[in-house]
């Protein structure tokens, strides 16, 4: 139902709705996102200076490191802790790559009941492919603004 | 003709129709919440032993059933029909229980107010002397709502406080055709009532104006004030929903502060981490069969109108855009 054609009675129990809607706890959330998020920063940050302490350069050490959160990330998944983790933290643990490799892993798990191909195959990037089709996008269209500032 | 229907909306049964058993059988959560002592089976597996969370959901409404017959000595051939629904795509937990039992069989899709919907229709089918027993059935399942309708359960997302948690369980009830007890004396058909509500983490805001206005055309039709009943409960509004249904019955003149509740506040303690609260099919069933039944058998409660409230959306209709239609039946049930 189109915004025009909404009756009044429709805006007005919409404004109703509204006023009486308890708020997410936003300070709450935010405060649980910075912590958790920020540790997991600094499990990935551990885990690349290790890297370098192996004798990998800065820029080398990113790829396994990336490698060893995506496993990590996956492996909370599998046992089931990851989405409890989710639930208290939000954007904290959705957002770094461990959250990528829970939307990933998550409908693998839960669609495997309908086969490898239609089930795992089909649905594992049901969450994830957007974030992919997009992030693949935007870095073509930033990609031909460098080559077009930089060609100049 | 037409001697039976009152009003608008409103069927009278020309006698009363009783419910001869009922028995729920509910998953761990809604074992472990205030009315977990009330259920007939506590089913701690999600699966229940079978290959997928779909068996497992149809499986409890073959042992619901199972259980509702033993409560009164029955087998399977002395059932005339059965209605039955689930929430899942093409009811396959009601479909799938069915092809079991040797019993005639018609699939509801009410979406969480299957129960009353197939109260409603045992109701006309009984009060018709097409058939004089009759099997209800409504289940739900969180895990095979969630993969349907929202997200992989093990996807890491933080829910909303308007967000639903849906039952896990299965119900099923047998109602006669004639005796006492406690019984089906009259329904009230819902109409589908759209509001424009499109946030698919708040049913409870989309489903209050049906309940509304069905108990307010089933009190109108029949005349009788919300003191009428010792209980009216709606199906699953939720936190939410049921203060928006009570503020606009107040406004509409109707005094229900009393009496009115929710099964889906009544599930769930507010520390189970369910948010608004308890929603599905098996939501007000399984409170219905559970606390309800038995509270109207041992005189405890006189008269409840049982209104399950259903959220007619599927996951293209929201994905395309669209607002949430919602119905609610009301069932009116008394101690005869």
């Amino acid at each position: 139902m189109a915004a025009e054609n909404q009756t009044r009675k429709q805006q007005k129990y919409q404004r109703r709705v509204q006023q009486k809607k308890p708020k997410p706890p936003v300070v709450r959330n935010v405060i649980a996102a910075f912590v958790v998020g920020g540790l997991i920063c600094v499990i990935g940050q551990v885990i690349l200076n290790f890297c370098c302490a192996l004798g990998l350069s800065v820029q080398e050490a990113g790829a396994p490191t990336a490698a060893v959160m995506v496993a990590l990330g996956s492996l909370l998944t599998g046992l089931g802790w990851y989405d409890e983790l989710g639930k208290f933290a939000g954007a904290g643990s959705a957002v770094p790559i461990t959250g990528f490799a829970n939307s990933v892993v998550s409908p693998a798990l839960e669609f495997k009941r309908e086969g490898f191909i239609l089930g795992v195959g089909a649905r594992m990037f049901v969450v994830a492919g957007p974030v992919l089709v997009y992030g693949t996008l935007t870095s073509v269209m930033v990609g031909f603004v460098h080559w077009l500032v930089k060609s100049r | 003709m037409n001697q039976k229907k009152v009003g608008k909306q409103t069927y009278l049964f020309s006698r009363p129709l009783p419910i001869l058993s009922s028995a729920a059988v509910v998953g761990k959560k809604e074992g472990d919440g205030p009315l977990g002592n009330y259920f007939d089976e506590i089913v701690l597996d999600p699966l229940y032993g079978e290959r997928s969370w779909e068996l497992g959901e149809s499986k409890m409404v073959r042992r619901a059933m199972d259980l509702a017959l033993a409560q009164i000595n029955l087998a399977y051939g002395d059932l005339d029909i059965m209605f039955g629904g689930d929430l899942l795509n093409q009811i396959i937990a009601a479909n799938f229980a069915a092809r079991h039992v040797p019993v005639p069989f018609f699939g509801l899709f009410g979406a969480c107010s299957t129960f009353s919907e197939a109260l409603a229709l045992a109701g006309i089918a009984l009060d018709g002397d097409f058939v004089s027993q009759v099997l209800v059935t409504a289940s739900s399942h969180y895990q095979t709502a969630e993969r349907q309708f929202r997200y992989p359960t093990e996807l890491g997302v933080q829910r909303k406080p308007t967000a639903h948690w849906t039952v896990t369980g299965a119900v099923a009830t047998i109602v006669g055709s004639s005796g006492s007890g406690v019984a089906l004396t009259g329904i009230t058909v819902g109409q589908v009532i759209d509001m424009g509500i499109k946030d698919v983490n708040d049913m409870g805001s989309a489903m209050a104006p049906a309940a509304v206005d069905t108990i307010q055309q089933h009190l109108q039709d029949t005349g009788r004030q919300p003191s009428y009943y010792d209980v009216i409960a709606t199906g699953d509004l939720g936190s939410l929903g049921k203060g928006l249904a009570q503020d606009m019955l107040a406004e509409a003149g109707y005094d229900v502060e009393n009496n009115y509740t929710d099964c889906g506040v009544l599930i769930f303690n507010p520390d189970q981490d369910t948010h608004a609260g308890g929603s599905g099919c098996a939501c007000s069933a399984a409170v219905f069969s559970g606390y309800f039944y038995p509270r109207l058998m041992n005189g405890n409660l006189q008269r409840m109108l049982l209104v399950s409230t259903g959220a007619l959306l599927s996951p293209t209709s929201y994905q395309q855009g669209e607002s949430i239609p919602a119905i609610a039946h009301a069932v009116a049930i008394e101690k005869v």
